[in-house]
Parts: C-alpha cells; structure tokens; sequence
C-alpha cells in the first residue's frame, strides 16, 4: 500500500503579540517603523521580546495510507482546523514538511463562494471551479448535481430567494460531485435535514469505497465510527491517539467526563454571544437534584438554559442523548410537534425535556446540548457532554432482578402470540393468558 | 502486468510537497495557468454581479463616460477654454479617448483593491493561487472599455474622425493600461489586507492619480525639461497619450513614453514581489 499523505514534523506557530506588534492601520505601522530602533535597544538580548507564541500544531507525524479513511477528532482549538488549514494549502507550516501523493481536494465549507445575486446554475458553474473542477467536468456532472441537490425547478432562480435547506442541497450537490483523488473535509456535514445528511454521507462511503484517501474531521462520532477505518485524535497541537476508529472514539468520550461530575454544569457558556448562548445544562431527578445515579424507574429531566440574545425564528434548541461508547441514541429539538414547540424569546429561559421512566437501561449516559439556526449553521455543535449515571430499577420481569443487555431499557409490550386456532390470525395475549 | 493507460495515470499522480515558506516566492506561472479556468469563472462574476441589479444594469458602462464626457466638454472646454491639443479633433472626442483608459485604470484600482478582503470567505476555505483574485477583478473591468470603445467608435463616426494607421498598436496600449492597473491594484490589494486604512485611500489616489493624468487636458500643457520627465513617471501618462496617439494620431509616443512605459513594467513587477510575498499571511490575517 502506498502513503498519500506523509507528515513529518509539522508546526504551525501564530504569533499574538506580534498581532498588536504588526500594526493594522498605516498610521501604527509608521510609528512602529521609526521607533524600531530604539526598541531594538532597549530589547537587546532578549530576542523574542514579548510576543507571545502559539503552537497551534507541533511535532505532528501522521502517515495516511493510500484508500484510508482518516478521522481527526478533538476538541475545539485543539488543531484540527489548523491541521486541514495546513493539508489544503490555505495557509503554510512553520516546520516540518508534507509530501502528498495525488490531487487535493478540500471541503472546509460548504458553498464557498456562492454569490447571492447568481442563479443556481450560475453558482454550480462558479462553486465548482472554486472548488477545482473544471468547466468541462461540471458541463459533464451538471445533471448529476442537478438531481442530487432535488432544486430542478429553481435552477434560474438567482440564490437569495432559495429557502436555507436548498441553498445547503445545492452546495452539497456540487462538492459531493468532487473527485480528487485526497479529499479533505471538515465538519460540513452537519447542517442539513437528516435524510439529506444520509445522502452526503452515503456519498463519502461511495469515494472512500472507490479507493479515496480521504481525512475526516469532525465532532460527530457516530459519523466518525460509521466512516472512518482509522482515528487519530488531536489535543493541544499533538497527536495524543492513533487506532481504530472503535478504539479512539471510545476512549476519547469516556475523558471527557471531567466536564461532568456531580455538579452538571457546562464550565462555560456555548453558542454565539451576538445570536444565543447555552449558559448551562443539567440532568436533574423530579425532586431537582442534579445528582445521581438516577433511578430508571422515575423519569429523567434534561434542563438547557438558554439566552436568546436576538430573536430569531430558526433556532432549534435541543440535546443527544449518548449512550457510554458514544453512539447517539436520540437528537432531540425544540422542533418536535408543533403543538410543543416551546417559545424561544429574548432573555433568559429554561428549557426541560423529560426522559420518560422505565427507558434507560443501567449504565452511563451522556447528553450534549445543541443548538442551531434551522439548517443553516451550528451554534452549539454537541461537542462538550455532561454524564450521569443511571441505575436500573424498574422491574422488567418479576423473575428477574438482573439488568439485560441493551443501551436502552424500554419496557415493550408482546400483542400476540403464535397461531393457535390454525385461521392464520395470532392470538391476542389477554385472550389467550390462562385465566385464573 | 499495467497497461500503457494504466501506467500513464499511475505516472500522472502529482505529487505535492508542503514546507515552511523560505526566501523569495517564485512566481507560480505554472500553476496560474493551471487554474485559468478559476481566473475566467471570478472574471464572469465580477461582471454580472456588478450590473445583475442595477436597473438600467450594463447600460451604465456606456452611460458613465458619456456623462463624464459632457461635463468636461461644457467645463473644461467651453468655460476653461482647455483644448484637445490638435485643430482638427474636436473636445468631446479627445476627452473620450482618455476617459476610456482612465475608468478602465480607475475602475481597476477600486474593485481590486479591496478584492482580497472581499474574498476573504475564499481565501480563507480554499486554496488557488491568489494572484486570481486582483487579476479577476481588473479583467473584470474590460466589458465596461469595450462598451466605451464602441460609444467612441459612433462619436468617431459623428464627429468624422478617421483613425490613422497607428490604430494597429492600439491593443497594445490597452495591455499596457492593465498592467499598470494589475500593478498597482497588486500594491493596494495586499496592503489592504494588512492595513484597512487602504480602504480610504484609494478614493484619495484615484482623484489624485486623475489630475496627474492628461484626460482633460493634452499633454502639450505640460512645460518641457524637468518638469515634463517628472510628469512621466506617471505610468498613466504613457498609457493615455500612447492610447490617443494610436486611435486619433495626436502627439506622437517620444522618449518620455518610454520612460512612463518603464514606470508601469517596474510597478508590475514590484507589486507581483510584493503580493507573492505577502500572499503567506492573507489566509492567517485577512
């Protein structure tokens, strides 16, 4: 098997100080050049001065096998975005040296450089060749991104006009049409409405089934478990984790339960402060104690407070619910049914979702808040979870005290039993449970 | 055992080595080429966003230098009395043959200047060379002369101006306008991505450039000896004076010409350093 992508070494510094250092405006850059001199003077000796350095990435060795599907997981600022940055030439290492063997491609985002004035064909023609297509591989896959972006009738429709969920099918349409041989993706995925999510990733298993390497960056684990052969997970600039992705996933969620504990609080607030912040999430019991173990048999409250900063009618405010290994056993918004959206004004409220009693099983479970403008960007992406733990007590079977297999603990309910009378109907069990 | 096919495309792997940037940046003529397709793509954008919601929409490219033309003609020739500098072309023509590659040098340095932080979403999630970006912005600017060239050519028409032969160099001298356009937008597009102050100064160069250059006025009202090298170190000087000189025969190129031609290559060249320079940061500073 051949390597398609060999790093060695790899360092990426910014320089903070040297942010204020470097000037914005003329006026500064004036002053900083007649005055060097004299700071040089002054600084003799110390030859960093007082910039402040950041290694956003260091010492990274990472080899990626031709037709390997990578997944870079960690937590936010720790490199990944850095990482890619770096892979798709957007910016340049400080040290250390990349070989790539095959043409890049890159997704960071999606619908990079669609104009709002530009009709949808227009912006297929003009998105594609940002993205490294040319005229002639669009003018060839150009029904192909049509059908998968289901927007047809709209095609001369100048963008602006389109609802947020087409202008996201159209953008993926094009870039799921991309065939490099090294494809990079960041966390692209995750806006869209579920089935359309389905597609795009069905879409990846389709190139890295056809021999793509492709290097996945994403928070979404069950994306990751379900995609990528491999994991590495990035922390602080290193590589703290290289193995399967089962493996890495694992571990990795089972340290994040320091954001947890008894006391289950989010350490600071998530979102974005100009739009809307998640200021605190708990799991709390019908008495209000944020304590567990919990007991299934009682039902489960999950508490988002939230601070609407400016109204906006798009915003879904919401949890997953993950079970131990990080798999997530429901995403749950604000928009439910109608008849229950709650009402999300400016200010402060609390939102509170019952998980209902005799549906967790034994075991640790972890909720992670979310939150998004409908389909349109992340304001809380379910990075940061808190666990509790829950305890099983709500009888299944007066036999049996021991807790059976399974993520969750529902008690389900048998209508009929097999086919006695011989007329092809089954027996309901009232009917056929021996009276006594 | 590979077929020849086979190994013609094992052989077509690129591969591509990333390292910290050292010394001077080569100038990546190949890898531009590689992605003229992007240049004609921005190139189109630029054009139909820029007249895609205006009402009277291209139309403007025309309209702009008539109404320009007028004002000048009434100002500067009938109350200033300036002239065109030769008895037998009349005001209005000559004002318009300079207005044609001034507002193709104006236009240029206004949307190419702040092209990169305009891009910034581009810049910042992609990679291509970015030499694209200013070098759209400016070609961007051609439909907007050639709609101007052909108001010129019916004013040509009313006014009864026929071209000498030394119209054959005429695309030479638009060539020469964009380089010297590429040039500077070069300069004011990477300093805008480090300094915002750019963003006001260009209106400032613009209007200064503009007196600098003789588009009311012919260059024959500038005194000889020093003061007439010193007017052509404006690379506009030659650009406009060669422009006229090609379509209406007025004011023959003399050295000075070259001496303005110098200006605008060296510019070029400065600024193609500079932004390739300066091109490492824009994604970590814009």
């Amino acid at each position: 098997m051949s390597t398609a992508v060999n790093i060695s070494g790899l360092g990426k510094r910014y320089l903070i100080g040297a942010q204020r250092e470097r000037a914005d405006n003329l006026r500064d850059a004036i002053t900083n050049a007649a005055t060097a001199p004299v700071r040089r003077l002054r600084h003799a000796g110390s030859s960093s001065g007082h910039v402040n350095e950041l290694w956003a990435l260091r010492g990274v060795n990472l080899k990626v096998e031709t037709g390997q599907v990578l997944g870079v997981i960690g937590r936010n600022g720790a490199g990944k975005s850095t990482l890619l940055k770096i892979l798709s030439r957007i910016t340049q290492p400080t040290e250390g040296r990349i070989v790539i063997n095959g043409r890049v491609g890159s997704l960071l985002e999606v619908g990079t450089g669609f104009h709002q004035e530009l009709s949808g064909r227009e912006n297929i023609y003009l998105n594609g060749a940002i993205l490294g297509m040319t005229r002639a591989e669009i003018g060839r896959k150009f029904d192909d991104i049509v059908e998968f972006s289901e927007i047809a009738g709209f095609l001369e429709t100048p963008v602006k006009r389109y609802s947020t969920g087409m202008f996201v099918r159209l953008a993926f349409a094009v870039a799921a049409h991309l065939e490099p041989e090294i494809l990079l993706v960041d966390e692209v995925l995750s806006v869209g409405d579920l089935a359309f999510q389905r597609k795009c990733l069905g879409q990846m298993e389709a190139i890295a089934g056809s021999g793509r390497t492709v290097v996945f960056v994403s928070h979404n684990m069950t994306a990751v478990r379900s995609l990528c052969s491999r994991v590495v997970e990035i922390k602080a600039g290193h590589v703290v984790a290289d193995g399967t992705a089962d493996e890495i996933v694992k571990a990795y969620i089972s340290n994040q339960t320091a954001t947890g504990g008894a006391v289950l609080h989010l350490p600071q607030p998530l979102g974005r402060p100009e739009e809307l912040l998640v200021t605190a999430t708990r799991v709390i019991d019908e008495q209000g104690r944020p304590q567990g173990p919990f007991h299934s048999s009682r039902p489960i409250y999950v508490e988002i407070d939230v601070d609407v900063v400016r109204e906006n009618d798009g915003y879904q405010v919401g949890f997953d619910l993950l079970s131990a290994d990080g798999l997530i056993l429901r995403t749950w918004h604000t928009d439910g049914p109608e008849a229950d959206w709650p009402p999300l004004r400016a200010g402060r409220s609390t939102l509170r979702c019952e998980l209902p009693a005799a549906f967790l099983n034994e075991g640790r479970y972890a909720v992670a808040p979310r939150a998004d403008v409908y389909r349109t960007y992340w304001l809380v992406n379910g990075e940061d979870a808190i666990w509790f733990e829950v305890m099983k007590d709500h009888l299944e079977s007066p036999f049996s005290l021991a807790t059976g297999p399974g993520l969750v603990a529902p008690v389900l309910h048998w209508c009929g039993a097999d086919d006695r009378a011989g007329d092809g109907k089954l027996t309901a069990v009232e009917e056929y449970r021996p009276s006594s | 055992m590979a077929t020849d096919a086979e190994r013609a495309r094992l052989e077509q792997v690129p591969t591509l080595v990333i390292e910290p940037p050292r010394g001077w940046a080569r100038l990546g003529a190949r890898e531009l080429w590689h992605y003229r397709e992007l240049l004609y793509f921005l190139t189109w954008r630029n054009v139909l966003v820029r007249y895609k919601q205006a009402v009277l929409g291209v139309l403007w490219a025309g309209l702009n230098p008539i109404i320009t033309m007028l004002v000048f003609t009434v100002l500067f020739n009938k109350i200033l009395g300036v002239g065109s500098g030769s008895g037998d072309v009349p005001y209005a023509v000559f004002t318009f043959a300079g207005l044609l590659p001034w507002n193709l040098f104006a236009l240029s340095l206004s949307s190419a200047g702040t092209s990169l932080v305009g891009n910034a979403n581009l810049i910042t999630k992609v990679y291509f060379p970015r030499l694209v970006i200013p070098s759209s912005s400016v070609l961007g600017t051609l439909p907007d002369f050639l709609i101007g060239f052909g108001v010129l050519t019916v004013l040509m028409v009313v006014y009864q101006v026929v071209p000498t032969w030394h119209v054959v160099f005429l695309p030479f001298f638009v060539l020469l306008a964009l380089v010297t356009a590429l040039g500077v937008s070069l300069w004011l597009s990477a300093l805008y991505v480090l300094y915002r102050d750019v963003q006001h100064v260009i209106p400032f160069l613009v209007q200064l450039w503009f007196f600098l250059t003789p588009v009311f006025y012919p260059t024959s009202e500038i005194p000889a000896g020093w003061a007439s090298v010193v007017y052509n170190l404006n690379p506009m000087t030659g650009v406009v004076g060669g422009f006229r000189w090609a379509l209406l025969g007025q004011q023959p190129p003399g050295p000075l010409f070259w001496l303005s031609a110098a200006m605008s290559l060296l510019v070029f060249a400065a600024g193609l350093i500079y932004f390739r320079r300066m091109e490492r940061v824009f994604a970590d500073v814009v």
